[in-house]
């Protein structure tokens, strides 16, 4: 019986050489590794960004001043940086947004999901899904042109052409899709056999929804508004198109507002001098706008994971 | 004697309130997708009359008769390449290092959440990141390379998202054969699992490439021009892309401005709908070549 071992000795084919520890191998996985971690950069990066910026801005400008104060004037001799009139104006476009986007969207998800013939959902996904596709800018000039110019404008010309109400609307249209694709995954997540259980019972299809279906995806639900308003807090285009360049502290829908996102817009458009307070005041209203939509993007990706462990 | 009329099941009644609902609902769906047909109707009768051989060749200028969008057009299209070019190495190597490298453990956990995170993050602030970053720091200027840069940032995570999603898919055993043959983890990387993932890796490119040349906001904040009369001729030349285009003449006072910007809007949904139709077209054609 000859040994297999010294037949394979060859030096052309040495076994015993562990290809997994080979530089190349060692070289592949930290390049990729590297790749990942630049992620982790880009996150260090705005924070370092909006925190080098605004800590110069809060060197002049207290922060209860920043966060108390009720009159927003950037430019001019006198600036005054009270942020609370922009929180005012992005909190009145996400209202509105929320009221088009909530019902609209869980009532997209609901048809989809629990309606819709297959035939059906294989087109009316998508469908929505192109609502999400179409570039900001286009709804705003949409926002602009036709809710503001032609429907608003229709019922009263003396209304302003720059108001919250057009902005908010268009917003909500923006993000029924986020609400619809998140819900749905939430509604069609929820075992059949609970719905089995209701009719076996004698409810009807719409009393298995309300009853049953909906409450036992109401976390998922939950997180899918929370993440469609925070897109709506961040939305900058077709509120700096349609909504107005007038810091206002006012809940009504038909004056001329300024978000914090638009008043973004509106320092980088025109040429601020790099160092001064008001350059530095977009970084403030920057870091204040990360830190909403950061909260409210946790909260809804904590709801989600929650929710899904419980089936 | 009343004894067996207590449960009332109403059935015919709560039938039909079920069905008034369904109708309700159906007609919620619809309504989002009669926005979206009017925003067609709206922008196409209001700009196709502007289409012609001088608006896509020509160049901006102060009248609306002379205005031509075509720096525009190759703006948008550099601005495409450069974040090609970066986001498929890196959300590619991501997904691989996280799918394919990374133990289940802190270091992984802490990068997926740090992505999904940077997805939600609005786009305005990626171009205060830009020109913090890019335009100041690296002293880029207002450059193409500088907006490409932060619009590679910007949808990095769908890149990243979408490949580990096409690897997810790949199943196990192919992996695992590909080990029992003796091959390395780059060699069943790049041999079987890069092939097989490749329709999903470049629908995800695809998707984030329509996301970036619809984007404004970012362009805005690392100052990209409004109007320009010539092509970018390198990386840190001045530019010009469609979206700046269709906000300024949006906001320029006049109605054959904002027809002008409906043009321009239509030339913009072009590029999209041309973009997401191969993405479509992409994807069907490796799924019939993996099954056939």
């Amino acid at each position: 019986m000859s040994q297999p071992s010294s037949d394979a000795s060859d030096a052309s084919m040495d076994l015993s050489a562990n290809l997994y520890r080979s530089p190349r191998e060692q070289l592949v996985k930290y390049g990729l590794g590297l790749c990942a971690v630049l992620t982790i950069l880009t996150t260090l990066g705005i924070v370092g960004i909006l925190l080098y910026e605004s800590i110069g801005f809060f060197s002049q400008v207290s922060v209860i001043d920043f966060l108390t104060g009720t009159d927003w004037e950037f430019a001019g001799a006198d600036p005054s940086f009270g942020v609370l009139p922009l929180v005012s104006g992005t909190l009145l476009i996400t209202g509105i947004a929320a009221a088009v986007a909530m019902p609209i969207g869980l009532a997209s998800a609901i048809y989809i999901s629990e309606y819709a013939s297959p035939g059906a959902r294989r087109w009316l996904k998508p469908a929505l899904e192109v609502l999400a596709g179409v570039p900001t800018v286009v709804y705003g000039f949409f926002a602009l042109t036709f809710v503001s110019g032609v429907i608003i404008q229709g019922f009263d010309s003396t209304l302003p052409p720059l108001n919250a109400l057009s902005a908010g609307l268009v917003v909500g249209i923006m993000i029924i899709p986020m609400v619809a694709s998140v819900s749905e995954d939430a509604i069609q997540a929820v075992p059949k056999s609970l719905a089995a259980g209701a009719y076996a019972l004698g409810a009807t299809k719409f009393e298995v929804v309300l009853r049953v279906i909906v409450p036992a995806a109401l976390s998922g639900i939950i997180a899918s508004f929370i993440l469609a308003l925070s897109r709506a807090i961040g939305e900058t285009m077709i509120v700096a198109i349609a909504a107005g360049a007038t810091a206002t502290l006012t809940a009504n829908p038909l004056e001329s507002i300024q978000t914090m996102t638009g008043f973004i817009v509106q320092v980088a458009k025109g040429d601020i001098d790099q160092g001064t307070v008001s350059y530095q005041s977009l970084f403030a209203v920057g870091l204040l706008l990360y830190l909403i939509t950061l909260g409210m993007n946790l909260a809804a990706n904590w709801i989600i994971r929650r929710y899904r462990e419980n089936y | 004697m009343n004894d067996h009329s207590a449960f009332h099941p109403q059935l015919d009644k709560r039938r039909r309130y079920g069905t008034l609902i369904a109708g309700l609902l159906f007609a919620a769906t619809m309504l989002g997708l009669l926005v979206l047909a009017t925003l067609i109707v709206d922008v196409v009768t209001t700009g196709s009359g502007w289409l012609s051989k001088q608006f896509l060749t020509g160049y901006p200028t102060a009248r609306p008769e002379t205005s031509g969008i075509w720096p525009a057009i190759v703006g948008s299209l550099y601005l495409m390449l450069v974040v090609a070019a970066t986001t498929v190495p890196l959300g590619v190597g991501t997904a691989l290092y996280l799918e394919e490298y990374a133990d289940e453990g802190g270091l992984k956990r802490m990068i997926q959440l740090n992505i999904t995170n940077l997805a939600g993050v609005p786009s305005v602030v990626y171009g205060i990141l830009g020109l913090g970053v890019f335009v100041y720091l690296f002293d880029m200027g207002s450059s193409l390379l500088a907006a490409g840069l932060t619009l590679s940032l910007l949808v990095l995570p769908i890149v990243v998202i979408s490949a580990q999603e096409a690897l997810r898919s790949i199943p196990q055993g192919v992996r695992e054969s590909a080990f029992a043959l003796g091959a390395t983890r780059s060699q069943v990387i790049w041999h079987h699992l890069i092939p097989m993932a490749l329709p999903g890796i470049m629908t995800g490119v695809i998707l984030s490439l329509s996301r970036a040349v619809g984007e404004t906001a970012p362009l805005v904040l690392v100052g990209a021009s409004l109007a320009i009369n010539f092509t970018p001729a390198h990386l840190l030349d001045d530019f010009t892309a469609l979206p700046m285009l269709v906000f300024q003449w949006t906001e320029e006072p006049g109605a054959s401005f904002q027809e002008l910007a409906a043009a321009a809007i239509i030339v913009l949904m072009a590029f999209l709908l041309l973009m997401n139709l191969s993405a479509i077209l992409l994807r069907n054609y490796f799924e019939d070549q993996l099954t056939g």
